[in-house]
């Protein structure tokens, strides 16, 4: 049996309680929503691109522990980075969190390995990738709101 | 004389020494209580979600399959005769645990939320036309909100919300002032899903009534703490789902009227709802099979009907005083922790209490709960519009059935004490 605390680990519950880059991003050219409709949970993420590269990503709204913990995680390791780049970690991110750490390139997750819990927690995978989600449904211009469904 | 007096003595004694009502010894008689779950033993407070099935209930199911099972109401044999037999004494056993009247009014359906579409897309399609209005309240349930929210988009019509009070009472007063003379029905809960409220049913069947606008009750959540007694309270319709109420999920009923029934139009076309089929006109069955298309849910509706005689053998006067106690014990237990927040304080409350515990997220708490196994409901409880109205996302919701004890309750409350050692 997985502990609580492998899903809920100290790096996961300190984001949770202090996410950072938490709150409205002044020119944002690029934001979406996403939408859990099983909790209700709504996160709102924003990014501003400067040639390609994502300047500043922040995030809004209401959301459990993990999808709070996941987005203030998440914001910190997109700067810097391409889109290109942000989804190929989130492929990896993703296999985390479904498959668990066997089989993914602990280089490539760096941080977001504190999340290798979540898939002992079936139904708490959507809340881990929400944010990157709605991050993704950004940059690719949608800007609609997008559903964990 | 004496003999009278003698038996009046006798019956009197017997009812004092009446066991009374013993949830220990009850849950013996459910056998998935029997687990544990995560190393911990099961403490099931999930109730209004579905409540679990009684031996008396997984048997009558089984045996229905391993004696029983035929295709019922076309059959000249045997079988087919024994299963038409049972699931009709399931429709009369139902009509009579609800007081109605007549078997005829007993509509076997999916569920609850079965019962309210087939309302709309019949009672509702020939009633509410282009600037008419449907009545619904802030407390309802999303079943009871969507089917009127299409019927009303597809006729023109304009759905109204009677709103709560902050304690999570219908305010009865602008309930009543928004019965107009457009408002060609009445949808409304006897008992939240959401939050526990008991809404005053019989009164604000009242009202409606006397401007002339016909009620449809969701007793989804009522009929397992509190029955319905469908001729007392003079309701139009009324609909509840077995799962709910310790029997099979996918059967459910809805009782109605026996004027509103007959003047209704058939809902799904099939087998088993006509009188005769040519490609030119079809004659439709008399009640209740006009509304019956298609081979029912057999086993199912046998299922409800041996937990209706389980709830009775155990007394549903018993089983509602337990659960009367347990739920002020629990309401009580939560609103003395320090951290935690009762959401809805109404004035009569079944089953359900909904909480938050600080600023911890609900997901979070169940999270928590359930790896000391205990399993509640967290989230927006299929009630968004209420939860909009509160001001929340969600809650955690604990439910109560028969079977739950003050220990439950003495778990849920040392499981909180986990939450907040893990998120302090």
């Amino acid at each position: 049996m997985s502990e609580l605390t492998d899903l809920y680990q100290e790096v996961v519950l300190d984001h949770g309680k202090r996410p950072r880059n938490y709150g409205p991003l002044e020119g944002a050219t690029h934001r979406a929503e996403g939408l859990n409709p099983l909790c209700g949970d709504r996160i709102t993420v924003a990014a501003r691109l400067v040639d390609g590269v994502v300047h500043d990503v922040r995030f809004e709204g209401s959301g459990c522990a993990i999808s709070k913990a996941s987005a203030s995680v998440m914001t910190g390791i997109a700067k810097g980075k391409t889109p290109a780049q942000i989804d190929a970690i989130f492929e990896q991110f993703h296999r985390l969190v479904t498959e668990g750490p066997g089989g993914v390139d602990g280089d490539a997750l760096g941080k977001l390995a504190v999340f290798g819990g979540v898939h002992e927690y079936p139904t708490r995978v959507k809340c881990a990738s929400l944010a990157w989600h709605a991050l993704r449904q950004a940059l690719r211009g949608g800007g609609d709101a997008v559903s964990t469904e | 004389m004496m003999g009278a007096t003698g038996e009046r003595r006798s019956e009197s004694a017997a009812r004092r020494i009446a066991p009374a009502f013993d949830p220990v010894r009850a849950r013996e008689d459910f056998p998935i209580l029997r687990q544990r779950v995560h190393g911990r033993p099961l403490v099931y407070l999930d109730n209004a979600a579905t409540t679990q099935k009684p031996r008396a209930v997984i048997d009558a199911v089984s045996r229905y399959y391993e004696e029983d099972n035929a295709n019922v109401h076309r059959g000249v044999h045997l079988l087919s005769e024994r299963a038409t037999r049972k699931h009709e004494e399931a429709r009369a056993r139902v009509a009579r645990f609800i007081g109605a009247a007549d078997p005829r009014e007993v509509i076997f359906v999916r569920g609850t939320t079965e019962a309210v579409n087939l309302v709309a897309q019949t009672f509702g399609r020939t009633r509410v036309g282009a600037g008419d209005e449907v009545l619904v309240t802030e407390l309802e349930h999303h079943s009871n909100i969507v089917p009127w929210q299409l019927l009303c988009q597809e006729k023109g019509a304009r759905l109204r919300v009677a709103p709560t009070t902050d304690a999570g009472d219908l305010d009865l007063d602008a309930l009543e002032a928004l019965l107009g003379p457009r408002t060609r029905l009445l949808a409304v809960t006897q008992v939240s899903n959401a939050l526990g409220t008991v809404t005053p049913i019989d009164e604000i069947i009242r009202r409606a009534h006397s401007k002339g606008v016909p009620v449809l009750v969701d007793g989804a959540q009522g009929v397992p703490h509190l029955g319905f007694d469908v001729a007392a309270s003079g309701a139009d319709f009324y609909a509840f789902s077995g799962h709910k109420l310790y029997g099979p999920t996918g059967i459910g009923v809805l009782w109605g009227r026996r004027e509103h029934l007959e003047a209704m139009p058939p809902w799904q076309g099939g087998g088993d709802m006509i009188l005769s089929v040519t490609f030119e006109k079809t004659i439709f069955n008399a009640l209740p099979y006009k509304f019956e298309a298609g081979t029912p849910d057999i086993s199912g509706a046998i299922g409800l009907a041996a937990a209706i005689d389980y709830l009775d053998a155990l007394g549903l006067d018993a089983i509602a005083a337990h659960e009367r106690d347990l739920l002020a014990y629990a309401v009580d237990a939560l609103a003395a922790e320090r951290d935690v927040r009762l959401v809805g304080t109404p004035r009569e409350r079944a089953g359900v209490v909904s909480f938050l515990v600080g600023d911890v997220h609900p997901h979070d708490v169940g999270t928590v709960l359930d790896r000391h196994g205990i399993a509640v409901r967290a989230g927006h409880h299929c009630a968004q519009p209420l939860m909009q109205r509160l001001g929340l996302a969600a809650t955690a919701r604990a439910s109560f059935g028969l079977y739950n004890t003050r220990e439950d309750v003495e778990a849920l409350v040392r499981g909180l004490h986990a939450v907040r050692e893990m998120f302090a």
